[in-house]
């Protein structure tokens, strides 16, 4: 058994509406914490978390890292280099090694989709999906929706458009899983090779027009694009791209007047947003940072307070 | 010594038998069958309340050997086979090194020989290496044994070159079998669709499969020769065949019981045992491929058994190796998924697991239960409900996603040319 009920969080779509938002309720307490003197509640004294990463992930292991610290965990990075995972030995392995350790709780990034369930499948630690593959991204999705929540004072009825590669993004697949069960209406926009085929059944809307979506949406937010995805031949040219997918100043007249622009990070300044739009005045890019800290909190605070696997 | 089973319900391809007779079979060939033959001084086993089916034949497994024997050998392939029910199986070519040449039939023969328990038949490889460029020596590996070529694994996707090797198969008389996969389109790991993209996996879209099948049936008219179809997943596949049947286009083909007993949603587990190639599908795939069975359009059922360790399985999804091991299995998700279900009547099934697959490869000597064929035969508990229990698993490998699960209907005995090769715990 793995899930939210059992103490993992690996996606958004095994929890309630209610869940998600008692979690974001959480944060917004943990949220003041960050701004005091001293920025340290008891709350997890004694528990121990292990950042296990087999991908470079900067922002989000520190991010997860503070939001322990600040709850008074200890907490452990571990870096699985794709040598160690060649020697033979496998993820379940290196996760069953830091299982015998005692800890409370390991917050899992990998390449490959599906690796944090299969870890809460087997091992007795909470496991937390910090991203797996182009599967989940559970807490990017909540702190985007508590940034929207903040901003907007509510998710439901509210327009919101996810902009950019789809297809490869796990930030867009949880954002889908909980904007739709809070309410919000999703419209996905991008190029036709990068939306994934059978994504409607979620319950979205697609379109390849991004005039339409900025006239319409009270949230804009834009994906990164690799530049890979152009030797993949999913795309003719990065300058194509920008063209019809990209937003500066120019066609930002084209959205509502307070219209909230986010982006998971890190932003290809120029590519799906100019350098003026990012740190523009309808950004919210540096908020999502702050807040993404006390939802994590929220979440680590939630979890190891449930009853053991 | 001779053998005599008594109390014998035969199954053919007309059904089971009205009444019981007794079979004697004396130097691997069935002598006599009648209503009571006398015990005499041949060892006795009694069918009695049980079903005679001919001994099963798969067309499509995997047995590793010669390269890759920490996954399955000849021996225990032989074993897993021979408790599945089967008595002739087609081994892929896809070993280390291919089968391509005389000399490594040679040695494959004479391990199967020195194991003793199913006939194994290699199937050799259409082009040297399956490297897709050259083709084999296609004579010498008829010569030495083959009844079919293959390059399993991959479709050969050059089509001047799967030209050539339809017209020298034909003047071989060597029957080609293609496994149908687009490699330009199936860079992914499970089924192309809404699973796929709520699992954040990347998908393969079934016309990889069906884009192949179409290929080769305008070759195959073309030339006017006949090809076979491996592990045939996708609806589309099944109507292109239909069709092509219909017209009188010369194609057989095969489905495995993972293709009408799982779909896609399978893989919502993550369980790497699910990742197999072609992928599992979605329900009116499998829907397709039962009626494909039903009506024909689908010849016969194989198992792709393909053994990998648990290691190599333990990685993550998206690099774990394809395939499931299947002989012990196909017979008890055939009964459940098809029998049971009146989708095939149990003379049908005999068909689709022995009749055919003899027809097919040209073993006239097999497939039924007939006085003066080979003494393959195989006696099924057809009532009995059992779980697949993972240290039960005769095969070297336990690479199932069906670990658990319950079926129906269990092989008692198998007997391989007239020795017992396979016998249940009483």
């Amino acid at each position: 058994m793995s899930g939210w009920k059992t103490g993992d969080l690996l996606d958004l779509q095994d929890l309630t509406r209610e869940d998600i938002e008692s979690i974001l309720e959480t944060a917004k307490s943990f949220k003041e914490v960050s701004t005091r003197d001293v920025k340290k509640v008891p709350a997890l004294r004694g528990k121990t978390v292990v950042m296990l990463f087999s991908e470079p992930s900067t922002r989000t292991r520190v991010s997860f890292e503070l939001a322990a610290k600040r709850l008074s965990a200890d907490t452990l990075n571990v870096s699985v280099s794709a040598s160690s995972l060649s020697k033979g030995e496998s993820i379940l392995d290196m996760a069953k090694n830091i299982e015998a350790m005692n800890v409370d709780m390991i917050v899992v990034r990998h390449r490959s989709s599906g690796v944090p369930k299969v870890l809460a499948d087997a091992l007795t630690p909470g496991i937390i999906n910090a991203g797996d593959g182009c599967r989940a991204h559970p807490t990017q999705a909540l702190l985007d929706m508590f940034t929207i929540k903040e901003k907007l004072g509510k998710i439901e009825g509210l327009k919101v458009a996810i902009i950019g590669d789809i297809l490869h993004s796990r930030v867009a697949r949880s954002n889908i899983e909980g904007l739709t069960k809070l309410g919000a209406k999703v419209t996905l926009c991008g190029p036709s090779t990068l939306i994934p085929v059978g994504i409607e059944v979620q319950g979205v809307k697609v379109t390849h027009c991004l005039e339409d979506v900025l006239k319409d949406s009270d949230v804009l937010m834009f994906l990164r694009l690799q530049k890979e995805r152009q030797q993949e031949k999913y795309l003719p040219s990065v300058r194509e791209y920008v063209r019809k997918f990209g937003l500066n100043k120019e066609k930002l007249k084209w959205a509502k007047k307070d219209v909230v622009i986010m982006h998971p990070g890190p932003v290809n300044r120029g590519i799906e947003l100019s350098a003026d739009v990012a740190d523009g005045e309808n950004s919210v890019i540096l908020e999502q940072v702050t807040n993404g800290v006390a939802v994590r909190m929220a979440v680590l605070y939630l979890l190891l307070g449930k009853k053991e696997k | 010594m001779a053998l005599l089973i008594k109390n014998a319900n035969i199954v053919t391809s007309k059904g089971i038998a009205k009444e019981c007779q007794d079979i004697l079979i004396e130097k691997g060939i069935i002598e006599k069958i009648l209503s009571k033959i006398s015990e005499g001084d041949h060892k006795v086993i009694d069918a009695k309340g049980k079903l005679v089916l001919p001994g099963l034949i798969d067309l499509h497994c995997h047995l590793r050997e010669p390269g890759q024997e920490h996954k399955e050998t000849i021996e225990s392939g032989s074993k897993s086979a021979a408790k599945g029910g089967f008595t002739t199986i087609f081994c892929m070519p896809n070993t280390k090194p291919v089968i391509d040449n005389a000399k490594i039939i040679e040695g494959i023969l004479k391990e199967v020989k020195r194991v003793g328990l199913v006939n194994v038949i290699p199937v050799g490889a259409v082009t040297k290496g399956q490297n897709g460029e050259e083709l084999t020596d296609i004579f010498e590996l008829k010569e030495a044994g083959c009844l079919a070529l293959s390059d399993d694994g991959k479709s050969v996707s050059n089509g001047q070159l799967m030209r050539h090797a339809l017209e020298y198969a034909k003047m071989v008389n060597i029957l080609v079998m293609e496994h149908c996969e687009d490699p330009t389109l199936s860079q992914g790991v499970m089924n192309e669709g809404s699973c796929s993209t709520f699992l954040g996996l990347k998908g393969i879209p079934d016309i990889s499969e069906s884009i192949i099948v179409s290929r080769d049936i305008e070759l195959v008219r073309y030339l006017k020769t006949k090809i076979h179809f491996s592990h045939i997943s996708s609806a589309r596949s099944v109507e292109l065949i239909r069709v092509a049947k219909a017209q009188g286009i010369e194609v057989t083909a095969e489905a495995c019981p993972h293709h009408f007993s799982l779909t896609e949603n399978a893989v919502e587990s993550f369980d790497t045992n699910t990742k197999v190639n072609p992928p599992l599908k979605t329900q009116a795939d499998v829907d397709a491929i039962k009626q494909g069975l039903k009506d024909g359009t689908i010849d016969c059922i194989t198992t792709d058994h393909a053994p990998h360790t648990a290691e190599e399985k333990e990685l993550e999804f998206d690099r774990a190796p394809v395939g499931m091991i299947g002989f012990e299995t196909a017979l008890g998700l055939a009964i459940k998924e098809l029998v049971e279900t009146k989708i095939l009547t149990w003379g049908k099934l005999v068909e689709r697991m022995a009749v055919s697959p003899a027809r097919i490869s040209g073993l006239t000597t097999k497939g039924e239960i007939v006085e003066g064929k080979d003494a393959d035969i195989v006696i099924v508990d057809s009532d009995k409900v059992w779980v697949f229990d993972k240290s039960e698993i005769v095969s070297k490998s336990k690479n199932s996603p069906f670990i658990g699960k319950t079926l129906k209907g269990c092989v008692e005995t198998t007997i391989c040319g007239g020795k017992v090769s396979y016998q249940a715990k009483q």
